[in-house]
């Protein structure tokens, strides 16, 4: 069969210099909140429902978020999961489901063709809203979560990742690996999931986004429709403040690899930090940026001692972690080590220069639309809005807080948040008997 | 705006959906520097990516990972740009960039706002001819590039696994070495090995210019002209076949590697597009892993995952993109209180079954409604789109033939693939590993073993 080929593309007039992301926004008539994007180019819609149930919500059953996630597509209404993933295969649609701290995901990306859409759709709200978690499937699925984890113990990266959060984070929900841990994964009967499952996907704790060649009033329909089956219910309690830790303190930990992981770090910024802006724009400076950073200059191009070397603020509802990462051979950890906490300290005690200030500021403000230029990212985008309730100009004044970022805030803010005596330090790896001593 | 319906006339389900395609657009300059242009008007956006008709396919024994070594130099300077400044200043006008190796290419790549484009092509026009590769320069950037290959290959078990595999299937081909090199290779490249290797693929006529992106086709192709345009031609060497062997048994090993999990691997000697005989046999391929791997669907979950329950997880894999000859590739992680044997045969008997059995029409269908969904939603990432037109290029098939794949599938019939299951997937060309994980600690005594820089 031929494809017709057709200029449709060359239609379009070219849009302002910055795209102006127009995010509408109202509730469903059970109170879900919904956020939609009008992107009528391309015959495809990206759609997410999101339900405050991430892994933070665990309680003392770490892992049992993800393990509720994972369950929903192996059977639901009438259908087990061949029949499930038929309807969607057979009209080109995906449909997937995950879990971070905050929030359990399940996301579609169908194509606008109106039969093709409303068999996804009509999948995709029993899924939500009807899944069976038939012990069969809660059997499987449970000895597969075991096998991933025994699996993390292969990585070097996953050990230290794991060591890492628990020691920012310690009795915080934040403090567990989203999947779980075997101890408590094992112990799950699957009661636990049905109980998870009712008391967080509620309408209430729910909230949709939609980007995608549909019009306001099919948007509207579309998310009704998806929620309509679940009960109002309730939102959780908040979530507990994250505690700092109380010292400095480093862990090493053996392990039978040819490089040694570094962690460095402390619980960082959260989405309304009023400070995130500022931690942002200096982290960009200090290890944030790629190829130019001051860390990625340091450790790998002056010194040949890392692969990657860079530094990241995660922020969630409450703060996420602040972490320096690099990957040396073992005999070079105590040499990598000092240098990550040279340029660190010297950042925080004297701030960037003007110059570093105004390349990193080009480099972000010169380059924003492409952080939204596909329908993916603007889902993406849209869905950290809604969740954590940020402006709906988030994206069209993000520029305008970065240039009014100044080099003394910089250098205040983080003197005041990343209290060097605070650090902690996390390696994984093998210690090398040669190598000058690391402490 | 308007969409070409198109009905998938062959299906019985209902499945309709809209092609939306943009022409590209080619021209070649004098001196032999082909350029492909495809607008996207979406966002102010472009992207620009150079692709080399040069990989770690194209390297002789002795200097494996030259081209990725040589990738991870092209950032250490010009007489005009000393090193840093490239990426210096491409973050400075907001630019995204990397680069990237594979078997059968090496690629550079900037993501800007489309006003920036000149900056892009001054620099890359620039580090197409005048690099300069300095003994200093290198000697840091093999310990990087020594690091890349621990993190990627030596502490990940099974990247281990493969890489001991490609190196058993293979016999003559060039497929048998890892792209990253091995580590002896490494740690020996010399700058004069790496300016051979600069001087020898690094030419207008051997690399193709893909943009795509918020520009139009004509200022794409004057901006070219005036950035690439003055660079000469270069006289290429022809490029040795390097053809493999025929396989004539099945070959297999065992890898005592120190992880947690067992795992098996299986790879079936298969033709690319480019060297099938008859291009369907490619495409009935693509289905084929499709039946298996295209999704929850698909028989591996549906069969071995849930069903018989034998496997934790199970893939199937063909790449019909490459410039020689591949592997089809399977594999798996049994159950608990399943063996790597039982895991074969029911990987194998999987296979039996595509040899004796027609696939069915729905699963036909389900692969090409979603090889079309796929061809749709596929415009949402302009990098992704010049990933295609760069990789079908650069291996030699024309990128046309990026354009012609939904077609192409679509007229795979029950019959072809099952003739492709007969004909390639036998025991005579089959290879087979087995991970047998060993305990952690095992892993202390190997890890000194191994060469430290």
């Amino acid at each position: 069969m031929m494809i017709k080929i057709m200029g449709w593309m060359l239609l379009l007039v070219a849009g302002p210099l910055l795209a102006k992301v127009n995010i509408e926004h109202w509730q469903t008539s059970k109170g879900s909140q919904v956020y939609f994007i009008a992107a009528p180019e391309l015959p495809m819609v990206d759609i997410k429902v999101i339900f405050d149930a991430g892994s933070a919500r665990d309680g003392k059953q770490f892992g049992i978020a993800a393990l509720t996630s994972a369950l929903l597509d192996t059977g639901a209404g009438i259908w087990n999961a061949d029949q499930i993933a038929q309807r969607l295969e057979s009209v080109g649609a995906a449909l997937g489901s995950d879990v971070s701290y905050d929030m359990a995901t399940v996301s579609l990306r169908s194509l606008t063709e109106p039969k093709l859409l409303e068999s996804a759709l009509e999948t995709m709200q029993t899924v939500i809203s009807k899944p069976r978690f038939a012990d069969a499937d809660f059997k499987r699925d449970l000895a597969r979560t075991l096998a991933g984890l025994k699996q993390l113990e292969e990585s070097p990266a996953a050990q230290a990742d794991i060591a890492f959060t628990k020691a920012l984070y310690g009795d915080h929900p934040y403090a567990h690996n989203s999947d779980g841990e075997m101890a408590t994964v094992g112990k799950f009967k699957v009661a636990d999931v049905k109980e998870f499952y009712r008391r967080h996907y509620v309408a209430a704790n729910a909230m949709v986004v939609i980007v995608g060649a549909l019009s306001k009033e099919q948007a509207e329909q579309t998310a009704e429709k998806l929620l309509a089956n679940l009960p109002v219910g309730q939102k959780p309690a908040p979530l507990a403040d994250v505690v700092m830790p109380s010292a400095a303190k480093r862990q090493d930990i053996e392990f039978p690899s040819t490089q040694t992981h570094v962690l460095v770090g402390l619980p960082g910024s959260y989405r309304q930090d009023p400070d995130y802006f500022t931690l942002y724009l200096g982290n960009h400076i200090l290890g944030g940026s790629g190829l130019v950073s001051k860390l990625f200059n340091e450790i790998r191009e002056k010194r040949g001692l890392a692969y990657s070397a860079s530094s990241m603020f995660a922020p969630y509802l409450k703060p996420g972690p602040f972490e320096i990462s690099l990957q040396t051979r073992n005999e070079k950890t105590a040499e990598a080590i000092t240098v990550l906490n040279q340029t660190l300290a010297d950042f925080i005690n004297n701030g960037p220069t003007e110059a570093e200030l105004t390349a990193a500021k080009q480099n972000i403000t010169g380059g924003f639309a492409m952080r939204f230029d596909t329908n993916k990212e603007l889902a993406g985008y849209a869905a950290m809005i809604g969740f954590y309730q940020l402006p709906l100009d988030y994206l069209d004044t993000f520029p305008q807080k970065i240039e009014q970022v100044t080099v003394a805030q910089i250098k205040d803010t983080f003197k005041k948040r990343v209290p060097l005596d605070l650090l902690q330090t996390v390696t994984v790896g093998q210690k090398i008997a040669a190598a000058p001593s690391a402490k | 705006m308007k969409y070409k319906l198109l009905v998938l006339l062959q299906l019985c389900l209902p499945l309709t959906a809209y092609s939306a395609e943009v022409k590209v657009q080619e021209r070649i300059l004098n001196n032999g520097l082909k350029i492909l242009v495809k607008e996207d008007h979406r966002s102010p956006v472009v992207v620009s990516q150079i692709w080399y008709k040069v990989g770690s396919s194209y390297e002789p024994g002795g200097i494996t990972g030259a081209s990725h070594m040589l990738e991870h130099m092209m950032f250490k300077g010009t007489e005009k740009h000393p090193a840093g400044e490239f990426s210096r200043i491409i973050a400075e006008n907001g630019g995204d960039e990397n680069a990237f190796t594979g078997r059968d290419y090496t690629a550079y790549f900037q993501t800007m706002e489309k006003s920036r484009l000149p900056v892009s092509f001054e620099l890359e026009a620039d580090r197409m001819r005048n690099l300069r590769l300095s003994p200093e320069e290198l000697k840091k950037e093999l310990e990087v590039v020594y690091e890349e290959r621990r993190m990627r290959t030596e502490d990940k078990p099974r990247a281990k696994v493969e890489e001991y595999f490609m190196a058993m299937a293979f016999t003559s081909s060039p497929y048998k070495h890892p792209v990253i090199g091995w580590p002896s290779d490494i740690e020996n490249y010399t700058v004069p090995d790496l300016q051979a290797w600069y001087d020898r693929w690094y030419a207008p006529n051997n690399a193709t210019l893909v943009v795509i992106g918020d520009v139009q086709p004509e200022e794409v192709f004057g901006l070219a002209q005036k950035f690439f345009g003055e660079i000469k031609t270069s006289e290429l060497k022809p490029l040795k076949p390097q053809t493999e062997m025929p396989q004539v048994g099945e070959r297999r090993m065992t890898l005592k590697v120190p992880a947690k999990l067992p795992y098996i691997l299986l790879g079936y000697k298969v033709p690319s597009l480019k060297t099938a005989e008859q291009p369907e046999e490619a495409y009935a391929l693509e289905v084929l892993a499709g039946v298996l791997d295209g999704g929850n669907s698909a028989r591996l979950s549906s069969q071995l995952v849930r069903g018989k329950q034998i496997a934790s997880s199970a893939g199937a894999g063909y790449d019909l993109s490459s410039r020689m000859s591949e592997l089809f590739l399977l594999d798996a992680t049994p159950v608990k209180d399943k063996t790597l044997t039982d895991m074969e045969k029911a990987l194998k008997a999987e296979v039996t079954k595509l040899q004796n059995e027609l696939i069915s029409t729905e699963e036909l269908q389900r692969i090409k409604a979603q090889v079309l969904a796929q061809a749709v939603y596929q415009h949402d990432s302009m990098f992704y789109q010049g990933m295609q037109l760069g990789m079908y290029e650069t291996i030699g098939l024309g990128w046309q033939k990026a354009d012609q794949y939904v077609e192409n599938i679509n007229k795979v019939t029950p019959e072809q693939v099952q003739a492709v299951a007969k004909k390639y997937l036998v025991e005579e060309h089959l290879n087979v590993a087995y991970m047998e994980p060993q305990t952690m600690a095992t892993l202390a005594n190997n890890a000194h073993k191994h060469p430290a820089k």
